[in-house]
């Protein structure tokens, strides 16, 4: 399957490498550069690319190309979800995912690299068992290593979840405190015209979990409205027919951390975006070398709610060397190198009365350069708190198969994902 | 957390001691110190155990970051010995990376991983045999098969799995050894075993052993019989998530018998469209549209299954970019079978600024094929706003789409037209020409409706720049001359820039003059001469000579059949031409979530053929719909072969396509291959024949015009020429013109026959006490055999004969017994014995030798014979022109060489009749400057393919013999084949 795995950063260095079968030259990795120098970004380099004895496949993360070299006919999905889980255990294990985490612990990499594959078929993927094999490093144990002069990263018992029915849960948990939290995080997929009219919508959300339960409990978390999730994704270890017949969660978590389901909601009708915009810009020089931009968010927040975390980011055509404007509220910056205008709003306060704050001015045009005939979109994001777009809610969680009762808490997020006006 | 805040008063302290604790390891990326390597060597051998340890450490981090740490080797293998595990793993992580370089030395590990794989602790068990199988070197995988044969019935699941997976890696470095030890036996069974991640990993290690299988047993192991299939996705619901992609994967092969049977297995494999994982929910996507054929397309389960489908492939594209991207090719496929199931679903598919450029382009090819009368104004409204974007591909794409619209809808077509010269009237450039090279396409579709827009396309002469747009504009010119006032004017223009153009718009140029001469004769004289001489002495290129010359001869010789061939009314075209064409569409619909998928083209056409080489797999063709009861058993022994692939698709309407421009500037060798040799050969004459009185004949062939019709002394016109061309007037290629006359090239030529090698002594009397033995090979249509002579000279009655081949490189084995009456002294007997290639295989040194036993009642002798390699050149040679195409191009170039075979009196096509009779068969021939290249392919028995560029040279007839294939080593043996062909 996977015969060679790639580490590549954005200046084309290759940093580090694992073969699964026999080593792969580096030179393998020319016919990726050769489409990386094609591509205007790193972000457009076609996930898969064939060479004459070989096909790459890769995924771009973190300012990294993970590139994965296979020889016959492999099921691509399956690599590059691989791919991403791999980056997931890493940043699982280090926080986060960028060539410093990982070149800080190269050696932890690799133990995980061998770990994760063996002869290119995926062998241990699940963090929780991964932990138990390989420990992740952290502050406490650094600190008692270097007291007690141990110094170990593998453990010397065998992953039983392995081999259980339930592979994903680590065996012998125990807490003192029971703990389960769940973040119901909603984005809003849209577009909408220049009229205001949503062109598109959807919304995709997504339940994260932090269980710390002792013991191995059973849990069933159930829906006021589970008539709203259209489409779901569930983790493994729900019970699917359960889900199917009544429409509710029954499983037995990992433990830790990790996405329980994600689901596409469905939106009848017309979907309440959140906020409108008002914007003009044009690039015609009516005075001088320079256009002009005005933008006006007019916030539309459910009762008793706020936006926030607004930012707008509009991305502008080559010809437009700068910007000046004012903002009535909160910061702007224009990057010149990417030719991108971002406004950083912020929280949009409605109780002290806030009311629709602009962003206005000039903007600044190469000289002698053609006005330029392409409309830029600007792309919003913000973040609401307790609630959810599409309405979905939680009825209870209820925990059988122990005896100690944990405390539950749910928290409701809505985000926009890609939320795109058109000018 | 919770911890360092309740030491909340000592954090001063806590900070300065993790400041030191963390150290990390990037340090070892700096640049080797000199001596680092000697101090390593040293701290290895160290008496403390810790210190060992952190030294091996180093040295794992030193060669992850690519440092040459091998001369280390003796040393780190010292530690292995050690108990600690850790200590343990880091050295097998070493010797995985160094064993190859260092065999002698890797061979000292060997005790210590035959003692692990007894060790009580199964990890470590495990462990061992994980490792020992990435050791590829020889010595050391001879002492692996009897410790993987106990870990493959280890009580411990653990290191059952890990067993599994060893077996595949063994039978990568060698698969014989495998099947004579049994391995793949044991895996078979594993398969039945209660534990789900054994059976998951078991499925796996088969479908990589019998995709690289060399031989029958190995390439079987994928069938399975319903009962397996049974247990397998029994297995499904509690292995991991991969280990369900493969289990998926291999069900997906398996073709039930009933209808039943088929809804049953359907029901459980719906659960998987909700998993989380999305290889998993593709995998699932094609075992259900796979057996979705099968079943009545009007069922309430089949509508109700299909209902399933469309929210899992929708949820797909809320992924990362990546996945999307695979998703989307295979949404592409599924719309394209069944238009249904996302035809709900067309905002999913549109573009968002963010996207990465390869998901837009496919998002954008699906909206095309989504759009429909009902949906037109979304979509067309969506298309405008994309030509307004940045990105220069996409925005031409997006113009094209439009294009595209006004061709599938036919009610939006007057809205696309004028959003296309809304788009022209922006001036931006390449958007200008894009709308330009689409309107054309608008133009074929509906003639004589929206000419009125030429004026204004007119205007936009002077912007175009590319070759296709240049080529579009001057064809509306040409077709459309009668309504352009100043088309002779305009095309004039073009002209003079005659030699600084491309080949696309010369040949347009030329064709275009020519009609528009044939429209308004009167006063386009000079301008056609013009062109002809252009085409005919100034260029370089061929095909545009060629051209030239075959308007001059059709307009000297008959303008009316001139009128008929150029301005013959061309065929419609339509939207279909962007389909797959069914038979393909229904290969890849079995190959969802595959790469084969993501490229649109069968897997044979990319992947290496080594797997396909061996064991000929029947390609996978959905399965067609069985008859209620009948014919559920008739199917069902037709097993998973060859199921009529076309059954499964309804008929579509023939296809007309769009010559492409691409196809006229297309690979010349692509030309002739499909033109077909014969129109090359008759081109050759024309020009020939044209060029001893260019003068004369420029001369006769104005007056035939202007004179009408007059006799004439060059060859006709062949015949078929009108009706070929009338397919393509806009890009008519010369491929398309002699279409007709081409023809085959070596096909209809009947197997068999070939020549019979004179018998060689084997056996001379004196070796084998009396008993004389000759022999000779000979092939029969399929049948091998050896054809033997056995002459008894000695003084007393031989009996008991039998022959008994060694293991050879070919795998040859006797077919049956030698029969064989007794052999009375001075008697001679000739015989013949059948041969197969089932035998077991050994590569030989020479590749071909064989060794022969024979036995009678006097002893057994001994004696080796060359098999000769025309001998097992199987009758499957023969290929698509188009896969040799890309199989030729697929082997890398060092592997091609290059052989003078001398020089013989046989021309190119006697030559290629004679080798066909070998079984080598002429794929293409073409001619280059008078060198005849014939394209040939042999498969030999044990499917290695040998593609061959014959050149013949008339004059000196020289032949020259390039031969490519993946196996370098069988070349001797093809060199001396066509040696003894061609000598006869």
């Amino acid at each position: 399957m996977i015969h060679s795995i790639f580490f590549i950063n954005n200046s084309g260095d290759i940093f580090l490498e694992k073969h699964y079968k026999r080593v792969i030259p580096k030179s393998i990795c020319d016919y990726f550069f050769e489409e990386v120098t094609k591509n205007s970004s790193p972000e457009n380099v076609p996930p898969i690319i064939q060479t004459p004895n070989h096909i790459l496949i890769s995924i771009y993360r973190a300012q990294m190309h993970f590139v994965a070299v296979c020889k016959s006919e492999v099921p691509p999905l399956f690599v590059i979800e691989f791919l991403h889980r791999l980056a997931d255990i890493i940043k699982d294990y280090f926080d986060e995912v960028s060539e410093t985490s990982i070149k800080d612990n190269v050696v932890i990499v690799y133990e995980l690299l061998d770990e994760v594959l063996d002869n290119g078929f995926p062998l241990a993927t699940e963090s929780n068992i991964l932990k138990e094999l390989i420990r992740p490093p952290n502050l406490l144990r650094s600190l008692a290593d270097t007291m007690t002069g141990r110094n170990s990263t593998v453990s010397a018992t065998l992953p039983t979840g392995q081999l259980s029915n339930i592979p994903w849960r680590r065996s012998g948990v125990k807490y003192a405190n029971n703990e389960a939290y769940f973040d119901i995080v909603e984005e809003l997929d849209a577009i909408v015209d220049k009229f205001g009219g949503a062109v598109c919508a959807e919304v995709h959300g997504s339940i994260d979990c932090l269980i710390k339960l002792s013991g191995v409990p059973d849990l069933t978390l159930s829906f006021v409205n589970s008539r709203l999730i259209e489409d779901a994704s569930l983790h493994p270890c729900v019970r699917h027919r359960r889900f199917e017949v009544e429409r509710l969660l029954s499983f037995v978590p990992p433990d830790g951390g990790f996405r329980l389901m994600a689901y596409r909601a469905s939106c009848h009708g017309n979907l309440p975006v959140p906020l409108d915009l008002r914007h003009t810009i044009s690039f015609k020089q009516a005075s001088g070398n320079s256009g002009h931009l005005e933008l006006t968010v007019i916030p539309r927040p459910p009762s008793g709610r706020q936006l926030e975390d607004l930012v707008l980011t509009v991305p502008m055509p080559r010809a437009v060397s700068g910007a000046s404007l004012v903002a009535s509220a909160g910061k702007y910056s224009y990057d010149t190198a990417s030719r991108t205008l971002v406004w950083t709003v912020g929280r949009l306060d409605s109780q002290k009365g806030a009311g629709s704050p602009t962003l206005c001015g000039t903007l600044v045009m190469q000289t002698g350069a053609p006005v330029p005939d392409c409309r830029p979109s600007i792309l919003v994001s913000f973040s609401i708190t307790g609630w959810t777009i599409s309405g979905l809610k939680v009825n209870r969680l209820d925990l059988h198969g122990e005896k100690y009762k944990p405390f539950k808490g749910v928290k409701y997020v809505t985000k926009a994902g890609k939320l795109e006006f058109r000018t | 957390a919770s911890v360092s805040e309740s030491l909340g008063n000592i954090r001063p302290w806590l900070q300065k001691v993790t400041t030191q604790a963390k150290t990390t390891d990037s340090k070892y990326f700096t640049t080797t110190r000199k001596g680092e390597i000697f101090e390593l060597k040293a701290e290895l051998n160290s008496e403390r155990k810790d210190k060992r340890k952190e030294a091996v450490k180093k040295v794992i981090a030193s060669m992850t970051v690519g440092k040459d740490v091998s001369t280390l080797f003796p040393d780190v293998v010292n530690c292995m010995q050690a108990d600690n595990l850790e200590l343990k793993k880091l050295v097998y992580l070493y010797l995985m990376n160094y064993a190859k370089t260092q065999p002698d030395k890797a061979i000292m590990a060997v005790n210590t991983f035959v003692r692990d794989c007894e060790d009580p602790n199964p990890l470590i068990r495990a462990l061992a045999v994980r490792t020992i199988g990435c050791i590829r070197v020889d010595e050391i995988t001879a002492y692996l098969c009897d410790p993987l044969r106990k870990c493959l019935k280890d009580e411990d699941p653990y290191v059952r799995k890990t067993a599994a997976v060893c077996v595949a890696k063994l039978h990568d470095i060698d698969p014989l050894l495998v099947e004579e030890q049994g391995f793949l036996d044991a895996l078979k069974e594993l398969l039945a075993d209660s534990n789900p991640m054994v059976v998951a990993n078991a499925v796996a290690a088969i479908t990589e052993i019998s995709d690289s299988a060399q031989t029958d047993t190995a390439a079987d192991m994928l069938c399975w019989s319903g009962q397996l299939i049974n247990k397998l996705l029994t297995a499904l619901n509690e292995c991991t998530e991969w280990g369900q992609v493969f289990i998926l994967d291999a069900v997906a092969n398996y073709m039930p018998t009933e209808n039943n049977e088929a809804q049953n297995m359907i029901e459980r494999v719906s659960p998987r469209l909700a998993h989380a994982n999305a290889a998993v929910v593709l995998s699932a996507v094609k075992v259900i549209m796979k057996l979705l054929e099968m079943l009545d397309p009007n069922s309430d389960f089949v509508l109700s299954t299909i209902k399933k489908l469309s929210a899992p492939l929708v949820t797909l594209l809320s992924s990362e970019p990546e996945i999307q991207y695979v998703a989307l090719r295979n949404i592409n496929l599924i719309v394209q079978k069944r238009p249904d199931i996302l035809k709900q679903e067309l905002k999913v598919f549109f573009v968002k600024y963010n996207d990465p450029i390869y998901v837009k382009l496919e998002k954008l090819d699906i909206l095309i094929r989504l759009t429909s009368a009902a949906n037109i104004a979304n979509v067309l409204a969506e298309l405008k706003e994309y030509a307004t974007e940045v990105d220069v591909d996409f925005v031409r794409k997006a113009v094209r789409a439009i294009g595209r619209c006004a061709i599938k809808v036919e009610s939006a077509a007057e809205r696309c037209v004028s959003t296309l010269l809304d788009l022209i009237q922006t001036k931006v450039n390449y958007v200008v020409q894009e709308a330009i090279v689409v309107i054309k396409d608008i133009f074929r579709k509906y003639p004589n409706k929206y000419e009125s827009v030429i004026g204004t396309l007119c205007e936009n002469l002077d912007t175009l720049d590319e070759p296709e747009a240049r080529a579009s504009m001057i064809w509306i010119i040409g077709e459309y001359a009668e309504r352009i006032d100043n088309a002779d004017e305009l095309l004039e223009s073009f002209l003079e820039g005659f030699a600084d153009e491309q080949t696309a718009v010369q040949l347009q140029l030329l064709t275009s003059v020519v009609k528009l001469f044939l429209k308004r004769p009167t006063d386009t004289q000079e301008l056609v001469q013009q062109a002809l001489s252009l085409a005919t002495q100034e260029a370089d290129n061929p095909d545009l000579r060629d051209r030239g010359y075959i308007y001059w001869r059709l307009l000297s010789t008959d303008p009316a059949a001139a009128k008929q061939v150029v301005l013959a009314e061309k065929p419609l075209i339509s939207e279909e031409t962007d389909l797959l064409e069914p038979n393909l569409l229904d290969e890849l619909i079995c190959h969802i979530g595959s790469l084969a998928s993501v490229y649109h083209k069968p897997p044979a056409a990319f992947v290496d053929g080594r797997g396909g080489g061996q064991v000929a797999k029947a390609t996978k063709g959905l399965p067609s719909r069985l008859a209620a009861e009948a014919g559920g058993a008739a199917a069902a022994a037709a097993g998973g072969g060859d199921f009529g692939a076309g059954t499964g698709a309804p008929g579509r309407p023939a296809v007309s396509v769009i010559p492409t421009q691409e196809s006229l500037i297309g690979d010349l060798l692509d030309i002739d291959m499909s033109g077909g040799a014969t129109a090359a050969a008759a081109m050759a004459a024309a020009s020939a024949s044209t060029n001893q009185q260019p003068v004369d004949l420029l001369g006769e062939g104005l007056d035939s015009l202007l004179g009408g019709p007059a006799p004439s002394a060059t060859s006709p016109v062949p015949p078929s020429g009108a009706s070929a061309a009338a397919g393509g007037s806009g890009a008519d290629s010369l491929a398309d013109i002699f279409g007709g006359l081409g023809g085959g090239v070596g096909g209809g030529l009947g197997g068999g026959g070939g020549f019979d090698p004179p018998m060689e002594t084997w056996l001379p009397a004196q070796k084998g006490k009396g008993l004389q033995i000759e022999g000779r090979f000979l092939r029969r249509g399929p049948q091998l055999s050896m054809e033997l002579r056995l002459r008894n000279n000695a003084m007393q009655q031989l009996n008991g004969f039998a022959v008994q081949f060694n293991k050879n490189s070919f795998g040859l084995a006797p077919a049956q017994p030698l029969a064989m009456n007794p052999l009375a002294p001075q008697q001679s007997v000739t015989t013949l014995l059948p041969l197969n290639t089932k035998g077991p295989v050994q590569k030989m040194d020479p590749l071909l030798t064989l060794q022969v036993a024979v036995k009678n009642n006097i002893d057994i002798f001994y004696f080796a014979c060359l098999i000769p390699m025309y001998a097992l050149f199987t009758e499957e040679g023969d290929m698509d022109k188009r896969v040799f195409l890309s199989t030729w191009k697929d082997i890398p170039p060092e592997n091609e060489t290059q052989f003078n075979l001398g020089s013989y009196a046989h021309d190119a096509d006697t030559a290629s009749t004679m080798l066909r009779s070998f079984n080598v068969f002429t794929i293409a021939k073409r001619s280059v400057e008078s060198t005849d290249m014939l394209y040939q392919c042999v498969k030999l028995t044990n499917g290695i393919l040998v593609l061959a560029e014959l050149k013949i040279v008339p004059q000196t007839n020289a032949y020259t013999l390039s031969l490519k294939s993946r196996h370098v080593e069988i070349y001797p043996g093809v060199h001396e084949a066509y040696l003894a062909v061609l000598k006869g």
